[in-house]
C-alpha cells in the first residue's frame, strides 16, 4: 500500500531505534527511572502494540499509555443513559461499534440489543442520518462520542439534519476535549512524566497552539505524532532530542496531515454547534472542568439528552479498579490488582479493558498478562 | 472407486411449486410442502434416481468399510447474510464447509444433509438457485446430499434461509491427526492468502460504503488435502480457518499441543486488497473468516513435501510457511512484525468491532 509501507519499513525502524539508543546514553535519567513518554491517543496505543513498538526501544525508556481513548473514559452513568434511551419504544440507537461492549451498571448496549432493543452500529453519523430519512416514523439517536477527531463530523451531521429539516435525528452529545485532560493531568501531585506524544487526529482539527501551555508552563516537551510505527518512533526521537537539549516545545511530527492552525472549516462547525460544559465526568479520572461538550440552545431539538428524561445518575467506578492511576501512569496495566483477574476483555471491569484502545486491553491482547511485552 | 448410490431407484413423479415465494403452508407437511421439497431440493440434489423419499438415507457400510476405519462426522449451520456474494453463496458454503470440516480430520468426504429453515416470503427461484448450487458444488467435490429437512418460520424467525449440512466420511486407516500433536521446530503452513471470506462479506454487505474487488475464497479443500496427506503422511495436524480466522486456529493449537507459535508478518500472505480494507476499518486480517484456507502444521523433514504437495493444486498456489511450533512459553502465539517488533497474537474475545478513531 503506497503511503502506508514507506511508515511500516523495518530498515529505517532501526536506524531509528539505533537514533534512540544514541539519544538515551547522552540524557541523565532522571531520578534513576526510566523516562516516561505519555502517548495521549488511543490510537498510538494501538499502534504501539500492533506493531510490537514497545518491545524496540531501550529499557530506559517507559511509554505510559494515556486517556485518549474515547471509549474507554466514558462513564458508566453515561452507558446506562444510552441503554434507557435505546430501550425506549420507537428508537432506534445508533452507535459506533467499539461503544456497544462498554459495559453500564446493568448491562452493555451489546447486551441491550441482544434484549430486544435496536441498536445498530454505524461507521459515520451520517449513516444515522440516513436511516432517520429511511425512517420517518422512528426516533434516530445517534451516540456521539470522541475527542476533537469525530466532534465536527457529528456537528456537520447536525448542520445537515437542520437544512433538510428532519425531525427525528438527535444526538447524544459525549463528545470530550482533550486539552483540559491533559492539564488535569499534568497537575496530579503523582505526574511522573517527561514528554508527550501529541494526538495526530484531534491536532488535525485544532492545530498545535492550544498544547502551547504545556511547554511555557509545565515545561513538558510534546511532539504530535503520527500513527504509523515510524511516526511514533521518530516522534519518541524528537521528544528526547528535546530533553537531551533541554528544550520544551511543541513539535509537530505529523505535519503532513497536521496543520498548524488546525482546520477552520472544522472548528467553525463545532464552534457553531456546541458549548462548553461546566464538567463532564471521566472514567477513571473523575470530574474534569470543561472537559465536554453539549449541544447550543439553537440546536436543543436535536438533543437526546433535552427529548429523553435522563437518569444522569453518577455511578462510582468499581473499588478495585485501577483505572485512574494506570491512565495517568502512575501505574501499568498489570500491576493493577484485578488485571487479567477478576478484569478480562471478556468481563471488562474497567473501562481500559474494554476497547482495543484501552491501554489494558492492548496489554491483554497484545502484550500478555504474565509478561509485558517491554520485558520481553 | 465409484460412490454407490444409496436410495434403490425406482420412478417417482415430482411435484411442482407453482406460486413464486415461500409461505408457511410450505411447511406444513402436506402437498404444498412435498411440492416444494421436490421442486426445490429433490429435483436438484437427486434428480435422476426418483427413489421413493424414506425418512432416513440407508449407506452401505461396505463403502465406508473399503475407505477406512473410522466414520467420521460433522455437522454445521451456516446463516451468512448475504445470501449471495462475491464467489459464492450459502449453499456453496453449506457444501464446502461440512465437506472440509470432514477432510481436515483426514477423511474421505461421502456424504452430506441438508436442513433448511426458510423465512415466510423468500422467493421459490432463491431457493432453487441455492439448492442448485449446493448440488454443483457436491457433484464437483463428489459427495452427495442424500437425507434432508425443510422448515418454514414466520417472517422475522429467521433472516431469509439458514442451512445445516452434516457430513459423514471414512477415514483412512493409519491417518491421526491431531490438535495436540504440534511439536517445537514443526513448519506451519496456509494454502494461501488469508482474510478474502471475511472482507467479501463484509463488502457484500453494503453498509459500509466500501466498495472491493474482493471474492469469497470459498471452496472444497479435500482433493488438496489428499494430495498433501500422501505428500507429507507425518503431518500433524490441520484446521480450516473459518471463524475468528487463523489468529483462532493457531491459538487453538498452541493451547492444545502445550507449545508457542511463532509466525512472521514478512511470510503471511494476505491480499493487498483485503489489507487495504483491514487499514480502513481497522480490522486485523489475521482474525478475519475463511472458507478455503488451512493451516497445516508439519513437522520439519516433511514440511518441504507438504509445500510442495499443496501447491501443486489449484487451491494452494500461494502456500507457504507462516511460521513455526516454537519451545515458548505453552499456549502463547507470537507474530513477528514487518516493522521488527514483536506481538502477542491472542484469542479474539468477541466479534472485531471496528475502531472510532
Amino acid at each position: 500500500m503506497k503511503y502506508v509501507e514507506e511508515f511500516r519499513d523495518s530498515a529505517r525502524a532501526r536506524i531509528l531505534v539505533t537514533e534512540i539508543e544514541r539519544l538515551i546514553g547522552a540524557i541523565a535519567p532522571p531520578e534513576d527511572r526510566p523516562i516516561h513518554i505519555m502517548e495521549v491517543c488511543g490510537g498510538h496505543t494501538h499502534s504501539i502494540f500492533r506493531y510490537g513498538v514497545e518491545g524496540m526501544l531501550p529499557k530506559a525508556i517507559e511509554l505510559v499509555h494515556g486517556p485518549g481513548c474515547p471509549v474507554c473514559v466514558l462513564p458508566m452513568g453515561r452507558v446506562d443513559d444510552c441503554v434507557s434511551i435505546a430501550e425506549q419504544e420507537g428508537v432506534v440507537f445508533a452507535t459506533f461499534g467499539d461503544a456497544m461492549r462498554v459495559p453500564g451498571s446493568k448491562k452493555s448496549l451489546l447486551q441491550a440489543k441482544a434484549d430486544g432493543a435496536d441498536v445498530r452500529m454505524v461507521y459515520s453519523p451520517m449513516d444515522a442520518l440516513a436511516l432517520a430519512r429511511k425512517n420517518p416514523e422512528r426516533e434516530i439517536v445517534f451516540f456521539g462520542l470522541g475527542f476533537e477527531t469525530t466532534m465536527p463530523s457529528t456537528a456537520l451531521t447536525i448542520l445537515q439534519a437542520e437544512r433538510e429539516g428532519i425531525i427525528n435525528f438527535s444526538l447524544f452529545c459525549n463528545h470530550i476535549t482533550i486539552v483540559p485532560t491533559i492539564k488535569a493531568i499534568l497537575d496530579s501531585p503523582d505526574l511522573r512524566l517527561d514528554g508527550f506524544l501529541g494526538p495526530g487526529h484531534v491536532s488535525m482539527v485544532i492545530g498545535a497552539a492550544p498544547y502551547e501551555f504545556i511547554a511555557r508552563f509545565y515545561r513538558k516537551p510534546m511532539v504530535i505524532a503520527g500513527f504509523e510505527p515510524q511516526d511514533i518512533l521518530q516522534s519518541i526521537w524528537m521528544v528526547l532530542k528535546q530533553i537531551a537539549e533541554g528544550r520544551c516545545e511543541i513539535e509537530n511530527q505529523y505535519a503532513r496531515v497536521v496543520p498548524e492552525q488546525g482546520n477552520e472549516a472544522a472548528l467553525a462547525a463545532v464552534a457553531r454547534v456546541y458549548e462548553l460544559r461546566e464538567f463532564f465526568e471521566w472514567r477513571g479520572l473523575g470530574s474534569i472542568d470543561h472537559s465536554g461538550v453539549r449541544l447550543r440552545e439553537a440546536y436543543a431539538r436535536f438533543d437526546a439528552e433535552r427529548k429523553f428524561a435522563l437518569a444522569n445518575v453518577r455511578i462510582a467506578d468499581p473499588k478495585s479498579c485501577q483505572c485512574g492511576e494506570v491512565l495517568k501512569g502512575v501505574i501499568k496495566p498489570w500491576q493493577c490488582k484485578v488485571f487479567g483477574t477478576a478484569c478480562t476483555p471478556e468481563t471488562p471491569l474497567g473501562a481500559l479493558m474494554v476497547s482495543s484502545e484501552g491501554a489494558c486491553a492492548a496489554y491483554y491482547q497484545y502484550g500478555g498478562v504474565k509478561e509485558p511485552q517491554a520485558a520481553a | 472407486m465409484n460412490i454407490v448410490a444409496p436410495i434403490v431407484k425406482s420412478p417417482r413423479e415430482l411435484g411442482k411449486v407453482c406460486v413464486n415465494s415461500v409461505t408457511l403452508a410450505h411447511g406444513g407437511g402436506g402437498r404444498a410442502m412435498k411440492d416444494l421439497v421436490d421442486d426445490v431440493f429433490v429435483r436438484a440434489f437427486d434428480a435422476c434416481s426418483c427413489a421413493p423419499l424414506e425418512d432416513q438415507a440407508r449407506l452401505d457400510l461396505a463403502e465406508f468399510a473399503a475407505r477406512g476405519d473410522r466414520l467420521a462426522f460433522t455437522t454445521d449451520s451456516f446463516v451468512v447474510d448475504p445470501l449471495f456474494f462475491p464467489g459464492g453463496d450459502i449453499g456453496k458454503l453449506a457444501v464446502c464447509g461440512s465437506v472440509n470440516d470432514l477432510a481436515v480430520g483426514g477423511a474421505v468426504p461421502l456424504y452430506l444433509s441438508c436442513a433448511a429453515i426458510v423465512e415466510e416470503g423468500v422467493a421459490i427461484d432463491v431457493l432453487r438457485e441455492v439448492a442448485r448450487s449446493m448440488a454443483a458444488t457436491a457433484a464437483q467435490a463428489g459427495v452427495k446430499i442424500v437425507t434432508g429437512d425443510t422448515k418454514v418460520v414466520q417472517r422475522g424467525s429467521c433472516d431469509k434461509l439458514f442451512l445445516t449440512t452434516t457430513g459423514v466420511g471414512a477415514i483412512g486407516a493409519g491417518v491421526a491427526l491431531g490438535v495436540d500433536k504440534a511439536a517445537p521446530g514443526d513448519a506451519v503452513l496456509v494454502n494461501g492468502v488469508l482474510g478474502d471470506h471475511g472482507a467479501a462479506i463484509l463488502c457484500a454487505r453494503g453498509d459500509l460504503a466500501l466498495d472491493a474487488p474482493i471474492e469469497s475464497d470459498c471452496a472444497c479443500l479435500h482433493g488438496l488435502i489428499a494430495g498433501l496427506l500422501e505428500a507429507a503422511p507425518l503431518v500433524r495436524f490441520m484446521r480450516d480457518a473459518t471463524r475468528g480466522g487463523v489468529a483462532t486456529v493457531l491459538n487453538e493449537i498452541a493451547e492444545a499441543s502445550r507449545a508457542a507459535i511463532e509466525i512472521d508478518e514478512d511470510s503471511t500472505p494476505i491480499r493487498a486488497e483485503v489489507r487495504a480494507f483491514c487499514e480502513i476499518l481497522g480490522l486485523d486480517p489475521l482474525y478475519l473468516a475463511n472458507e478455503g484456507k488451512i493451516v497445516v502444521v508439519a513437522p520439519q523433514r516433511q514440511a518441504e513435501a507438504a509445500l510442495e504437495a499443496m501447491r501443486r493444486h489449484p487451491l494452494g498456489r500461494d502456500s507457504c510457511r507462516i511460521g513455526s511450533i516454537t519451545a515458548g512459553e505453552p499456549g502463547r502465539v507470537t507474530m513477528r512484525t514487518s516493522f521488527g517488533g514483536r506481538r502477542i497474537v491472542d484469542m479474539l474475545v468477541g466479534e472485531q468491532l471496528p475502531r472510532i478513531c
